[in-house]
């Protein structure tokens, strides 16, 4: 029985950790005051593009420098499009989506259910992999699973306790304060959609190189969606968006795994869990019955124009 | 806004002109960056588009084609687009369209016995009511349509997979609809009728937003929803109006699919129209009429794809071609608004610009340091 927590324990960590870089990056890229809903295209460039790489040089550390590099590109075109070109971002964010997901299965045709000869492997970490239960959970992960270990706590500390960070809150919320105060607010909504386009583009790597070893069309299947709607569960808080991953990475993971005792109820009812648990979760979290007052940057999703002040 | 040598200025009336030859010449634009793409890949671009155009529309079968495939897409195209009349983003139209597709599919396969003709009438009314009651059930709200149409779509699928596949069969497809139910053809040409259909609800539309009251309305409420809260106009009320009219629409997609195209109910059948059809209504510039012609234009390129596929080429390349294509018209859009010019005689002016904005940097490094 304790075997069969810890698998499942540690399936729902993998899984809400290959949500949680596109959630975080999303987090600071509203936060910035531009709404990216092509996370979903960007996740499948970046699964792409790191299974190419992979599969041409076997190299992971250059694989993962190419996906930051392919995410960050299409982040700097958003932030062309959105900040500079201000068009609609809801229009923009699923032309990426569209864009993305048919030049990523555009590309990778060819690799197509191919299985790759190296993924990110398990690194047991010594000492702490010793504990019982928990270290087999937590400990026994591998490399991007300790990477988000390290993001979470400094991106609570950017977004809370530092300049930079009092900075990026004021941006989503007024924007025209900040470009009166002498800050170069252009320059720093293009660095946050970058930096959350580059995040994106992780996860779609943690699902192709670390979650399962090939490529498949359209295979992130929803969870650019999930890590999207996040960030409003969340309320636009790192540690929010960590607990929430980790329960539609549980319910997901259990849904799976029901299926193995349960066959009965067929399988598509399960692969809705998730899907379902978000929109509950949204009407519980951020229903208007709840409070009037919500935490959405107030700026969110208006493009700044200096001459409509 | 002067920038080095480029001059910005807002257009505050766009010339007809420019509102047709700027999608145009972005569109030509997107096919030249996919081009690139195509030529990274390792095939040649102008054989490849003009495989894709001598197939989908130099002869009559290949035109049936595309206005086949290109007919779910006006629906949805024509759904979408009034959603935006109220500044509604309908992106739930996917899911919309599934919910048609199973109401009325259940009752093409299992309806009782009808003439033909009220069992096609019942059948548009239950595709149209799974569509509006998608679309009523989550007004407004992004993220949770979005999550709907994944439900809606993985319903379908268990349909298709368990109670409804056919016998001996081994891909989720169920039995065909009565031959009765067929959506006929125009004549001999082949022309599937579900096209006039298309036609007279895009003029319908056409109508009722230009020369009703709830039309003007409508428009009072895209233009300025203040004015519309300070004229009296219940906005709520509205937006079920608008949601609900384009959700039945997106879910006659289902129906002409079925009765038109397909002939039965199988897995995945909306395949990303919902999401095609926001890219179309936005190359339409949300006018009904202008979404049948680019509709069956994007159907004729995914018509098309399966042609090239023989040349080796993936079948990817037009959802590819869709994707490239809608971003560079919304980088083209800027262009409708603002003027942009290569200023050389202003270039004193633009020094003492600058001097100014050295001028107040200073300013506020001073005033930051104060504080």
């Amino acid at each position: 029985m304790t075997a069969f927590i810890i698998s499942i324990c540690t399936a729902a960590i993998v899984y809400a950790v290959s949500i949680l870089y596109a959630a975080i990056g999303e987090i600071f890229t509203q936060r910035a005051g531009i709404m990216n809903l092509g996370i979903e295209g960007i996740m499948l460039m970046g699964a792409v593009s790191g299974f190419l790489t992979v599969y041409s040089t076997n190299s992971l550390k250059l694989a993962l420098l190419m996906v930051i590099l392919v995410g960050a590109l299409l982040g700097l075109i958003f932030a062309f499009f959105t900040v500079t070109l201000r068009a609609d971002q809801t229009v923009c964010g699923m032309a990426f989506l569209i864009f993305g997901s048919g030049l990523s299965g555009f590309i990778g045709k060819n690799v197509t259910g191919i299985a790759s000869a190296v993924t990110f492997e398990k690194i047991e970490i010594p000492l702490l992999s010793q504990i019982p239960v928990i270290g087999d959970i937590f400990f026994k992960q591998d490399i991007l699973v300790y990477l988000m270990y390290l993001i979470v706590p400094l991106s609570m500390f950017y977004i809370y306790k530092t300049k930079p960070g009092m900075i990026l809150r004021a941006l989503g919320e007024n924007p025209a304060a900040l470009d009166a105060a002498g800050i170069n607010i252009f320059f720093l909504r293009y660095a946050y959609v970058m930096f959350g386009c580059a995040m994106a583009a992780i996860s779609g790597a943690c699902i192709s190189l670390s979650y399962t070893n090939f490529w498949n069309e359209g295979m992130t299947g929803g969870k650019g969606w999930i890590a999207f709607s996040l960030v409003a569960f969340s309320r636009w808080n790192p540690v929010g968006a960590v607990l929430g991953a980790l329960l539609f990475g549980g319910i997901s993971i259990i849904g799976i795994n029901m299926q193995i005792y349960l066959p009965g109820i067929p399988s598509q009812f399960y692969s809705m869990l998730p899907y379902v648990a978000t929109v509950a979760a949204l009407i519980i979290t951020t229903g208007s019955f709840r409070r009037k007052h919500t935490e959405e940057p107030a700026a969110l999703c208006q493009s700044y124009d200096r001459e409509n002040r | 806004m002067i920038i080095g040598a480029i001059q910005i200025e807002k257009k505050h009336m766009v010339p007809l002109r420019d509102k047709i030859l700027n999608p145009i010449v972005f569109v030509l634009l997107g096919l030249t960056f996919s081009s690139i793409l195509i030529i990274a890949v390792g095939f040649n671009p102008i054989k490849v588009f003009s495989k894709m155009i001598s197939y989908s529309f130099l002869n009559l079968r290949g035109i049936n084609g595309s206005i086949r495939a290109g007919l779910p897409l006006m629906f949805c195209g024509i759904s979408v687009s009034i959603a935006f009349k109220m500044n509604l983003n309908n992106i739930g139209a996917e899911g919309q369209y599934a919910m048609g597709a199973i109401l009325g599919g259940a009752f093409a396969l299992f309806g009782p016995e009808l003439p033909f003709s009220v069992r096609l009438i019942v059948m548009f009314l239950l595709c149209a009511a799974g569509g509006a009651l998608k679309a009523y059930w989550n007004v407004n709200k992004t993220i949770v349509s979005l999550m709907l149409n994944y439900v809606a779509l993985l319903f379908m699928d268990y349909l298709c997979y368990g109670p409804w596949m056919a016998k001996n069969q081994t891909t989720a497809i169920s039995e065909s609809i009565p031959k009765g139910m067929y959506l006929p053809n125009i004549g001999n040409t082949g022309i599937n009728t579900g096209i006039i259909a298309a036609i007279i609800i895009a003029i319908l539309l056409y109508i009722f937003f230009r020369h009703t009251t709830v039309g003007y309305q409508v428009g009072v409420i895209r233009n300025s929803l203040k004015s519309a809260e300070y004229a009296g106009i219940n906005v709520k009320k509205y937006i079920l109006i608008v949601m609900g009219l384009s959700g039945t629409i997106a879910g006659l997609a289902g129906f002409v699919q079925i009765t038109g195209v397909v002939h039965r109910v199988q897995a995945q059948l909306p395949s990303g129209s919902g999401y095609t059809g926001i890219v179309i209504a936005y190359l339409s510039q949300f006018n009904p009429i202008v979404v049948i012609i680019v509709s069956v234009l994007f159907g004729g390129m995914e018509n098309s794809s399966a042609a090239v596929q023989i040349m080796g080429v993936p079948s990817q390349i037009a959802t590819m071609l869709q994707g490239s294509i809608m971003v560079f018209v919304i980088a083209g859009e800027f262009f409708n608004h603002y003027k942009v010019t290569l200023n050389r005689s202003n270039r004193g002016k633009n020094r003492n610009n600058r001097g100014e904005n050295r001028i107040n940097k200073e300013n506020h490094r001073k005033v930051r340091g104060v504080a």
